[in-house]
């Protein structure tokens, strides 16, 4: 058991030693990970995950890629990319050139969704999908393109749930357990490394997307990356978060106009 | 099991359940108290695409409305709670709620565990936990932590349970402190309202 304590000195090491900045991330959530990679790293005690941590870079590495969430699908919650596909994207139509930004972007599978529904509503040709993360590791695997086979069932289920009509597995080539997507979905993505916790805004958007990412930051946190996300909106930009995450208790509130039952919102003021 | 037995004073009960549990909610908690003093927190195992309807079925049988938790939502003593589908259910100690996408625990998102433990951390002793009928093991560990952190811990009589299995792991594994039917569970969160008088 990790007391609160022992948590503070090791967020303490993160930062000075390294940089990163976990202090503002939600505590219940930050406590269960840290003792989820306790147990399954084996260490016997707090103070050798401690040491370990601090003489040990590369252990570093996994720790944070560990630490922070990636569990992700394509066409997540069907109903949402419904709504994308037969509202959102309207809107963007008559736009000489669509900007997205996938904040946390993790593994990539969201970010090949939209290119998809971009595509099929011949919209990707003018699109630009920058999609970033802090974790270099999930971003390569999402530049490559390359999915596990076996979560293409369940992708493809939810590609249909949305409203999809192609043949789902027309977009990528199997190999050996693994599918690579079509490289004319990929053509319009920009990958890159993005802190929301000290990185500041570096374009403006159409939509920005955001889901289950701020549930793992604490209120103030989440303050400060919602008025990021309003500085990098366009007026009458989208902003869409997930399923059980709210603008009801933020300063921006009176900012954004709710635009459907799914999450999001349009930026008003 | 009179109210000297439940003499702690309560701040919240989180109910856990997963197969056969909505059909006891139903039952207890027209029951309710009114109004209740404690947080109600409930936490089932559920299917991703019954979206709000169970919020709204709950509800229905209960005088007081039932909240599907949006994250960083707070805390209020006197309101119920229902973990949302497909997220686990954290409480912080600031008395907000945090919603978490992670990997599942026991097959399950929301996991009985994940919430008991965290409601364990914020509310020590003056926690109470119950476990409904359910075909898995999700909801032990959970209780062993409230109790551990000096609260009470309860479960269905699995006669009374449409699924024995949840509720008799946790006799057989967490030594719980009373093993309830239906309707003892409806007079204990009666019992449990205004230990101040």
């Amino acid at each position: 058991m990790i007391e609160e304590h022992d948590l503070d000195l090791l967020l303490n090491d993160l930062f000075e030693l390294y940089g990163y900045d976990f202090t503002n991330y939600a505590r219940a959530s930050l406590k269960r990970r840290v003792q989820r990679l306790c147990s399954l790293d084996k260490f016997p005690s707090f103070a050798e995950l401690r040491y370990r941590l601090r003489s040990d870079e590369t252990y570093l590495k996994h720790f944070v890629e560990e630490l922070t969430v990636n569990v992700t699908e394509m066409f997540r919650d069907p109903g949402f990319y419904r709504v994308l596909r037969q509202e959102v994207i309207d809107n963007l139509r008559a736009k000489p050139f669509i900007r997205i930004w996938h904040a946390g972007c993790s593994t990539g599978e969201e970010v090949y969704s939209m290119a998809i529904l971009l595509k099929e509503a011949n919209l990707l040709h003018k699109s630009l999908l920058y999609a970033t993360d802090l974790n270099p590791t999930v971003l390569e695997k999402a530049r490559k393109g390359f999915f596990s086979l076996s979560e293409m069932k369940l992708n493809s289920e939810n590609y249909i749930a949305s409203g999809g009509v192609q043949d789902f597995s027309s977009y990528y080539t199997a190999h050996y357990g693994q599918v690579k997507f079509d490289e004319s979905l990929s053509e319009k993505m920009i990958f890159s490394t993005h802190n929301l916790v000290s990185d500041s805004s570096f374009n403006e958007f159409d939509l920005i997307l955001c889901r289950n990412v701020l549930i793992y930051f604490d209120k103030s946190l989440q303050e400060r990356v919602l008025r990021l996300f309003y500085d990098s909106l366009a007026q009458l930009g989208f902003l869409a978060l997930g399923t059980r995450e709210t603008l009801r208790f933020s300063g921006v509130e009176p900012k954004f106009k709710q635009f459907s039952q799914e999450k999001i919102w349009r930026k008003v003021t | 099991m009179e109210k000297s037995n439940v003499s702690h004073s309560c701040k919240a009960v989180i109910i856990g359940g997963s197969a056969g549990s909505i059909e006891v909610l139903l039952k207890i908690l027209p029951a309710l108290p009114e109004p209740l003093t404690y947080t109600l927190i409930i936490v089932l195992h559920r299917k991703h695409t019954a979206e709000s309807a169970l919020a709204d079925l709950l509800t229905s049988k209960s005088r007081l409305v039932i909240h599907e938790v949006e994250d960083k939502e707070p805390l209020l003593p006197g309101n119920i709670y229902l973990a949302p589908a497909d997220y686990h259910l954290l409480i912080e100690h600031s008395l907000v709620f945090s919603l978490d996408a992670s990997e599942k625990v026991n097959y399950s998102r929301p996991s009985l565990d994940v919430s008991f433990e965290s409601a364990a951390d914020v509310f020590g002793p003056s926690l109470v936990g119950i476990l409904l009928s359910g075909a898995n093991a999700d909801g032990t560990l959970g209780l062993k932590a409230i109790k551990r952190a000096g609260g009470l811990i309860i479960a269905q009589k699995p006669e009374t349970a449409r699924v024995a299995y949840m509720p008799q792991q946790a006799i057989q594994e967490a030594g719980v402190d009373y093993v309830l039917d239906i309707f003892e569970l409806a007079r204990l969160l009666n019992l449990l309202n205004n230990q101040g008088d």
